[in-house]
């Protein structure tokens, strides 16, 4: 009974989450495509990988026939931030999880996931987690295979405005935290002016994009948590 | 140009995303305390999605202006901390009402 009510509260909190990813992976699906992979290609990167920047940057790669030291450097860069959310969830499970349900659950750990598992009050059971996570992962992969498969089917004019919702998206991520914290919107603005120019100048625009992900982003944070590095997080009580 | 086989990336895609996951929560029972290496974790997803974001962006719907625009309704609705629907939503309205005037008013 226990787990049942654990299991219906993590579903009812996954639907907004699961929303949101039809929209955006529907938006993958069809950059994807337009890449040139195929529908089913780009499926099975959305149901194994679950994760929006980490995919993004590593299409082009794919389909540049980039390397695969700079495809898996690219996407431990991008991705490192869900470590210390691992390191965070790992606080927050409940006695009864086991390595087992921990090797599952760090599967779908994303951070619309991990923000929803954090504010919850006091420790989370697997049982929670598995219905907060069961419908994200579905839309994701649900999302992803319209985009991909309708992606050609819409009229360009849709397409091509669909083509900001992912951006749309890491936008909504990013500037309320840059409004919220002074070093952020600075460590915001040092990547962006390095992104640009690694975008515009010649000689830096010929190095691909998975590293110029990778330096830019790197660079922004080194600076950032050298000049202003955050304050120790409290103790939270499990 | 290498061009492995398709699998070979998912595979590398998949397994390091999955790895970054998964080693921490399997692993870790402590709490990180360099405090550089929290701050750099701190800075990162921002520092990431900008890069990402900017000027990739601009270029995102074949031509500039509606894409100047579907940013700042971005930037706008995500200063007034909408949702992440919301504000993919109305970015991507707002680029096809831009295009729609341009192709059928201009």
């Amino acid at each position: 009974m226990n787990r049942k009510h654990a299991f219906s509260r993590g579903l009812i909190a996954g639907i907004p989450i699961c929303l949101g990813y039809i929209s955006v992976s529907f938006a993958f699906g069809i950059y994807s495509v337009g890449c040139g992979l195929t529908v089913l290609e780009v499926l099975l990167i959305s149901m194994t990988c679950v994760t929006s920047a980490g995919q993004q940057a590593a299409v082009p790669i794919i389909t540049g026939g980039g390397g695969l030291m700079e495809l898996a450097v690219s996407q431990l860069v991008i991705n490192m931030r869900y470590s210390l959310m691992s390191v965070s969830l790992s606080q927050k499970l409940d006695s009864r999880v086991r390595l087992w349900d921990r090797f599952v659950i760090a599967f779908v750990n994303t951070d619309e996931v991990f923000a929803v598992a954090a504010s919850q009050k006091g420790s989370v059971s697997k049982w929670f987690l598995y219905g907060l996570m069961i419908t994200p992962w579905a839309g994701w992969a649900l999302g992803t295979l319209l985009g991909a498969a309708a992606g050609n089917v819409l009229p360009e004019l849709v397409t091509s405005s669909l083509g900001v919702a992912i951006y749309g998206m890491f936008i909504a991520i990013v500037v309320p935290e840059a409004k919220k914290s002074r070093p952020t919107a600075i460590c915001v603005g040092i990547a962006i002016f390095l992104s640009c120019l690694f975008y515009f100048v010649p000689v830096l625009s010929q190095i691909s994009t998975g590293f110029t992900v990778i330096i830019c982003a790197v660079t922004a944070s080194a600076i950032m948590a050298w000049l202003k590095p955050v304050e120790q997080e409290v103790e939270e009580n499990a | 140009m290498h061009n492995y086989p398709f699998w070979l990336y998912l595979l590398v895609t998949a397994g390091v995303t999955y790895l970054v996951r998964a080693i921490p929560l399997v692993l870790v029972k402590g709490k990180i305390r360099n405090r550089f290496l929290l701050s750099f974790l701190h800075y990162i997803p921002y520092a990431v999605l900008s890069v990402m974001t900017v000027p990739a962006i601009f270029y995102a719907t074949g031509d500039t202006l509606s894409a100047t625009v579907g940013f700042l309704v971005a930037v706008v609705l995500a200063f007034w901390e909408r949702s992440l629907l919301t504000v993919a939503a109305a970015s991507c309205s707002a680029v096809l009402i831009v295009q729609l005037v341009q192709t059928y008013l201009l």
